[in-house]
């Protein structure tokens, strides 16, 4: 491994919540990597006929099931909305310090707001057929 | 890259793989298609009156919907197989780094394989 000087460690700074974000934004991306496999697991329960889409409709049902749903749905509006912010700053737009931490206020509330509307249509209301 | 010895220490991490633009393209690239897909795939399981069999199978069998599966499939292994290579590359030290970006990479690829064969085997079932 090559000996190269390192930048300054991040404990150094002081906290920001916009420093929290943009480490989320890691988190549920590797968490969406694990989602993957419950999207395949879906969709080859769906593809292997009604008896495999009821057990897998059968866990989703259940209560561990219900959470890894809830997680996932979570995870993925709110690394979907981030990734949103992250696209703008591509552009470099927004790059400034305010404009960082208002985006990242709408972040969070955009995740909030679509979360509870999708786990009320995949959860609430009954994912149970 | 033809010199192996240069390509080598590039992958040790001794220099620049020249590869980090495209990787961020195409990083970029399948977030924007996800952003698409991702959205569509979920509006339309939550548009369906119930989660029952014949519902959702009723949702994967149509032409374009397969079409549309296939490609959120293989844009969410893509995207996520680069992100994941970025996590462990700065995280993952020495001869696990390249052991894990291996199974990494096959694991991607096995999943899209399998999630594609699944909306086929709906899409061309009778």
């Amino acid at each position: 491994m090559a000996h190269r000087p390192l930048s300054p460690h991040v404990f150094i700074y002081r906290f920001a919540y916009t420093m929290a974000l943009s480490i989320l934004h890691r988190a549920t991306g590797v968490v969406l990597s694990l989602g993957i496999v419950l999207l395949v697991a879906f969709l080859m329960a769906v593809a292997a006929g009604s008896e495999s889409y009821e057990r897998f409709v059968h866990f989703a049902g259940s209560v561990p099931g219900r959470i890894v749903i809830a997680a996932c749905i979570m995870v993925f509006c709110y690394h979907l909305a981030n990734g949103v912010r992250h696209l703008f700053w591509d552009l470099s737009w927004g790059m400034e310090r305010a404009q960082a931490r208002r985006s990242g206020v709408i972040v969070v509330v955009v995740t909030l707001l679509a979360s509870a509307l999708l786990l009320w249509v995949f959860l609430a209301r009954g994912a149970m057929p | 890259m033809s010199d192996p010895a240069r390509a080598l220490s590039a992958v040790l991490g001794r220099g620049s793989a020249h590869e980090g633009a495209h990787h961020w393209r195409v990083q970029r690239l399948t977030a924007l298609a996800l952003l698409l897909l991702g959205p569509w795939f979920i509006v339309s399981l939550a548009l369906l009156p119930d989660f029952s069999y014949v519902s959702v199978r009723g949702l994967l069998s149509g032409a374009c919907n397969s079409t549309l599966l296939s490609l959120l499939i293989a844009c969410l292994c893509w995207h996520s197989q680069l992100g994941v290579q970025v996590v462990v590359e700065d995280y993952v030290r020495g001869a696990a780094r390249m052991a894990t970006l291996i199974v990494s990479a096959f694991l991607h690829v096995l999943l899209a394989a399998l999630g594609v064969l699944a909306v086929l085997r709906v899409a061309f079932a009778h």
